[in-house]
């Protein structure tokens, strides 16, 4: 226990308006006070909270407040500080990568607790609890502490990798021992499938990595409508405040507003919109080209429709408008009479009315269903967590989609093998596998040769 | 007696390093225990294979001599892998285990500057951690200001047949009783290692009618760069593919229990590319068949190798087995196969100049550093001999980079991560084997050989002619257009290939897949030369592939140019992780980038070294 630890406590997705980063050691005082802006901090005395800044040289990273906690009364009976930074794991990411920068090191998972027991600060029996817990993670959790990747996505990727490099093996000896014809000779016509079966998985789990990359930003939901069928309204009344000027004058909302609120644990963006309608008016003809750039970029559309009034032109073609959108309808005002009639739409259409508040529930569940996020907070995820990890999934697609491109070309096996290889170490990059001699222990796993 | 060079062993590695001091005008002297075996051939009758094939080309861009003289000693040769493209091609020649060793013997001696001598050496002279010369078993001490050891299989080496166990050293000759415990003593790892050999068939005794011949390549190649080819394709001889069987089967796992290695009498670790018959049924139990080659092994006595067939079995559990192949049924084994041990040192105590890190002007080459096979042991040697002479010459080492040569793969993964079992080139390997082709072993190594001056003037013009050759041509094919007139439209046509819509250059055209040399000399003369052609069209038509290795490459580069001082205290960094720690201090690699390649360091000790490497570094830069 020479070392200094630390390892941000909150949830790893970084949900949540704030994240603790605990840092635990001899060094734990002076290696934040390394990058903290409050100049007191080192000397001042303990149990005490500091405010400042996370400087990486005169960068800021972070507005923070940090707890300081001397030896002996913490979990851990060293000197412990934790730094409360800012939610999403960006920053959370930056402030723990500067600390190692400084001397700390990567907390192993349970190291707390299990500082917590060696230092006597814990009895057996509790510790027993956490010794079982540390032999269920295995190297996997291991590896997903370290890299920030899920047990089961490093399961998907290992098992993408696996048929990698049983592909490879194949191809690699048919090339280091071509005369030995009993063995499977990998041809065109047999890689091809493999690939594209390892490219359906793969582009899954891209997709789902860019859903989960909405959990830690948010989701951004457009507002649409004819002006005046209370888009305003629904804003205010998921916001819960009076955001959005809401009267009774169509054209009122010219310019964009949002607002955001935090549900199981994710963030939605709401943005309310200019109501959209053919106009002469210039400063709403803006407000309307606003709101239509807006929907665009927005990850999911709500269209709002009023119950008290037949459809219009205007509502049919925003009807057909979000078709190919991710999107929802929602009929307002049904506290009133209906007389919108039958909505033609494969949308999901949700009936309730602002005033009452009807219906809201059920628009903000609807949203998250749409990106299959209903639990993701308590879900074992199967994404990668961070931008490099998406990335280095999208180099590997792209190498492999070239390969099936290729391949129906007449490029040879050894150029072809090159790629696949390409493909094979971008995932072990991801996992944190590195280890090159695998293809060469796999040829002589799998197959029987020499003299 | 007093010598510059001085190497011990006249095995392939031996050949090439005294060959090679020698040439650059060092005194040097070969010992070996037996003149009359020098440039034998102890186990297979071949020369090159995949990977292989490509070193030996590498060996003659350097200078060296295994390339040709197998061109003037072989009976068969062939081009592995022509269907599965340029970058795993390789040659290998049936070289004759006659003609080979005598052409070698007859040009060691041609070779001014070198003297051989029939000796036995037991001990090293050295004086404050540097080798003086060495001490022969009758007491003599030779004086040299370099050794080099490239002693085989022959240092301790114990021959198992079933539970029989000799010390003796390859096909009963003296084996080298002292020397390793020497060099222990000196503070050198020993580890013991294993490799086999199988049965020499007597040819009388083959009925080849039950089996499938292979025959040699019906175009003519030749491993160098220089000589012109001089064998007639219609006279090269046949080998024959056979199986094992059932009967043959049950014969090895109803005996398994006699073999040296399951019987438990052998301590050495035997390479996982070369396992013995019974290895191979007891780890691959659903396989109902095991391909046998059988292959001359000289034109000049009837000996025949069984490839595929190494064991350790006893001698007439042996005869069971052959005689349940089909078409040696009635064989007579002339000679048994065996399993051989014997002592290595650890790779991991040498540099990558092959110099040892124990002892100073002491180098290694070949089985002593754990590697198996010829073609391994004369690239070692050939870059040991070089080196040598470049200290002598107080020049700096040729230390051949992973994207320079299978050569430099080979010593980087022996110095990098040790091995444990013999270790065989392989293509999978090389990470940038694109580059590393046998077409272009030349224009990789010959402007090194020039400069550490381990080529003659002639073959240096040689490579030079080649370079300009290229140039002519790949200006011909940039600057001359192909006209689509109807005449050639009709010849893309009747080919099946894509008619072009403009008219392109040939070297556009061949960028296509489909579109050969062979094909476009069929609409116009190209005026070049076959070797050319071939050069230019991997380089053109693989462009791509090309340059994204070389993209690598560079990315490898960058980390390689990150020296790290040769006298770094990996205990003063911290937050290394203590593997990693250990494996730092036993290779003491010589950049970030051969500390990437060690096995147990991983990336995040990577970051750690090189911000410490950073942090020193700028120290120094403020003072």
């Amino acid at each position: 226990m020479y070392t200094t630890i630390a390892a941000i406590s909150t949830n790893s997705l970084g949900i949540g308006a704030i994240n603790i980063i605990r840092v635990s050691g001899k060094d734990a005082i002076s290696i934040v006070s390394e990058i903290f802006s409050n100049k007191k901090f080192a000397t001042a005395p303990t149990h005490t909270i500091h405010y400042g800044f996370i400087k990486d040289e005169e960068k800021i990273i972070d507005e923070v407040l940090v707890m300081l906690m001397r030896a002996p009364k913490t979990y851990t009976k060293e000197d412990v500080v934790e730094i409360n930074c800012h939610g999403g794991s960006i920053t959370a990411s930056k402030i723990l990568e500067l600390l190692y920068v400084h001397g700390a090191v990567p907390a192993e998972p349970g190291e707390f607790t299990k500082r917590a027991f060696l230092n006597g600060r814990i009895n057996l029996l509790e510790a027993e609890s956490v010794e079982d817990l540390l032999e269920a993670k295995n190297e996997n959790a291991r590896k997903m502490a370290l890299n920030g990747v899920s047990g089961k996505t490093t399961k998907l990727i290992e098992d993408l990798r696996e048929k990698m490099i049983s592909l490879l093996a194949n191809i690699e000896v048919n090339i280091d021992y071509p005369e030995y014809i009993d063995e499977l000779q990998i041809t065109k016509e047999n890689i091809t499938p493999v690939l594209t079966e390892i490219r359906s998985s793969l582009q899954q789990i891209i997709e789902e990595s860019e859903n989960s990359k909405k959990i830690k930003n948010g989701l951004n939901i457009a507002i649409i409508g004819r002006p005046n069928v209370g888009k305003s309204s629904l804003l205010n009344a998921l916001l819960e405040e009076e955001k959005a000027i809401v009267t009774d004058i169509s054209g009122t909302t010219r310019d964009i507003v949002e607002g955001t609120i935090t549900y199981q644990g994710i963030d939605l963006n709401f943005i309310d919109t200019a109501g959209i309608r053919e106009t002469e008016d210039l400063v709403e003809k803006i407000g309307v080209e606003k709101s239509k750039k807006m929907q665009e970029t927005a990850d999911i559309t709500i269209l709002v429709l009023n119950n008290n009034t037949e459809l219009t032109a205007d509502d049919r073609t925003l009807i057909n408008q979000i078709e190919n959108q991710k999107a929802l309808i929602f009929i307002n005002k049904i506290d009133l009479e209906s007389k919108i009639g039958k909505i033609e739409s494969t949308k999901k259409v949700i009936y309730g009315s602002t005033k009452t508040k009807k219906g809201l529930e059920e628009l903000k569940e609807e949203i998250l269903k749409i990106f299959s996020l209903e639990d993701m907070s308590h879900k074992d995820l199967t994404f990668l967590f961070n931008t490099r990890q998406i990335s280095l999934a999208k180099q590997a697609l792209q190498n492999i989609d070239h390969v099936i491109t290729e391949n129906k070309k007449d490029i040879p096996v050894d150029m072809l093998a090159i790629e696949i290889r390409e493909a094979w170490e971008y995932l072990g990059q991801i996992i944190g596998e590195a280890y090159e001699d695998e293809l060469v222990d796999n040829i002589f796993k799998r197959f029987c040769l020499g003299k | 007696m007093e010598y510059e060079i001085i190497v011990v062993g006249g095995g392939h590695a031996g050949i090439e390093a005294s060959h090679i001091a020698a040439f650059k005008g060092h005194k040097t002297l070969l010992i070996t225990m037996n003149k009359k075996n020098i440039g034998d051939m102890p186990c297979n009758p071949s020369i090159g294979g995949t990977a292989k094939g490509i070193i030996v080309r590498e060996i003659d861009a350097l200078g060296g001599i295994m390339g040709r003289i197998a061109d003037i000693s072989h009976f068969q040769i062939k081009m592995l892998n022509n269907s599965k493209g340029p970058a795993v091609r390789s040659l290998r020649a049936q070289a004759d285990k006659t003609t080979y060793p005598q052409n070698i013997q007859k040009e060691l001696e041609n070779t001014p500057n070198l003297t051989i001598l029939e000796a036995t050496v037991e001990d090293l002279i050295i004086e404050e951690n540097t080798v003086k010369g060495v001490v022969l078993s009758d007491g003599t001490n030779i004086k040299a200001s370099i050794v080099i050891l490239t002693t085989g299989t022959y240092l301790k080496a114990n021959i198992l047949i079933g539970s029989e166990n000799t010390p003796s050293g390859p096909h009963g000759e003296p084996r080298s009783n002292y020397l390793s415990d020497n060099l222990k003593k000196y503070g050198f790892t020993i580890q013991r290692l294993k490799t086999g050999t199988p049965q020499r068939i007597k040819a009388s005794s083959i009925d080849f009618s039950k089996m499938q011949p292979e025959y040699g390549d019906d175009r003519y190649w030749t491993f160098s760069f220089d000589n012109p080819v001089s064998y007639k394709i219609n006279e090269q001889q046949k080998c024959y593919l056979i199986y094992t069987n059932e009967q043959t089967h049950k014969v090895i796992l109803d005996n398994l229990d006699k073999s040296a290695m399951y019987g438990g009498y052998v301590t050495g670790v035997g390479p996982r590319y070369c396992p013995s018959i019974e290895d191979k049924l007891v780890r691959f139990k659903d396989k109902e068949r095991h391909q046998l080659f059988l292959e001359p092994e000289s034109l000049y006595y009837d000996e025949w190798y069984l490839q595929g067939f190494s064991t350790s079995m006893p001698r007439d559990i042996q005869e069971k087995m052959v005689h349940s192949l089909n078409g040696l049924e009635n064989a007579i084994i002339s000679k048994y196969a065996y399993a051989i041990e014997y002592d290595a040192i650890d790779p991991l105590q040498i540099t990558p100049s092959l110099e040892t890190k124990v002892i100073k002007n002491l180098f290694t080459a070949g089985q002593i550093n754990g590697t198996s096979g010829y073609e391994e042991a004369a690239g070692q040697g050939l870059i040991a001999g070089i080196n040598a002479s470049l200290k002598l010459e107080q020049k700096e080492p040729l230390i051949l980079k992973r994207n320079d040569a299978y050569i430099g793969v080979l010593i980087d993964d022996l110095v990098t991560k040790g091995t444990a079992e013999p270790y065989r080139m392989l293509t999978s390997r090389a990470e940038f084997r694109l580059i590393l082709r046998h077409d272009n072993a030349d224009l990789r190594l010959r402007e090194y050989a020039h400069q550490v001056g381990s080529i003659t003037e002639k073959q240096y013009q040689n490579y030079q002619t080649r370079l300009q050759k290229l140039q002519e041509g790949e200006k011909f094919l940039k600057e001359t257009k192909l006209k689509i007139t109807s005449e050639i439209k009709e010849i893309f046509e009747m080919n099946q290939k894509e008619v072009p819509t403009t008219t392109e250059s040939l070297y556009d055209l061949l960028k296509r897949p489909e579109i050969t040399m062979d094909f476009l000399e069929k609409m116009l003369e190209l005026s070049i030369d076959n070797q050319t052609k071939e050069e230019l069209e991997i380089q053109i038509k693989y462009e791509g592939y090309i340059k994204k290795t070389y993209k690598e490459v560079e990315k490898m580069k960058k980390l390689e140019e990150k020296q790290i001082p040769s006298d770094i205290d990996y205990q003063k960094i911290k937050n290394l992780a203590s593997e990693a720690r250990q494996k730092l201090e036993k290779v003491r690699p010589i950049s970030v980038g051969q500390a990437a390649r060690i096995s147990g360091v991983n990336p995040a000790d990577i970051s750690i070294l090189s911000i410490y490497l950073k942090k020193e570094y700028s120290k120094d830069e403020k003072r």
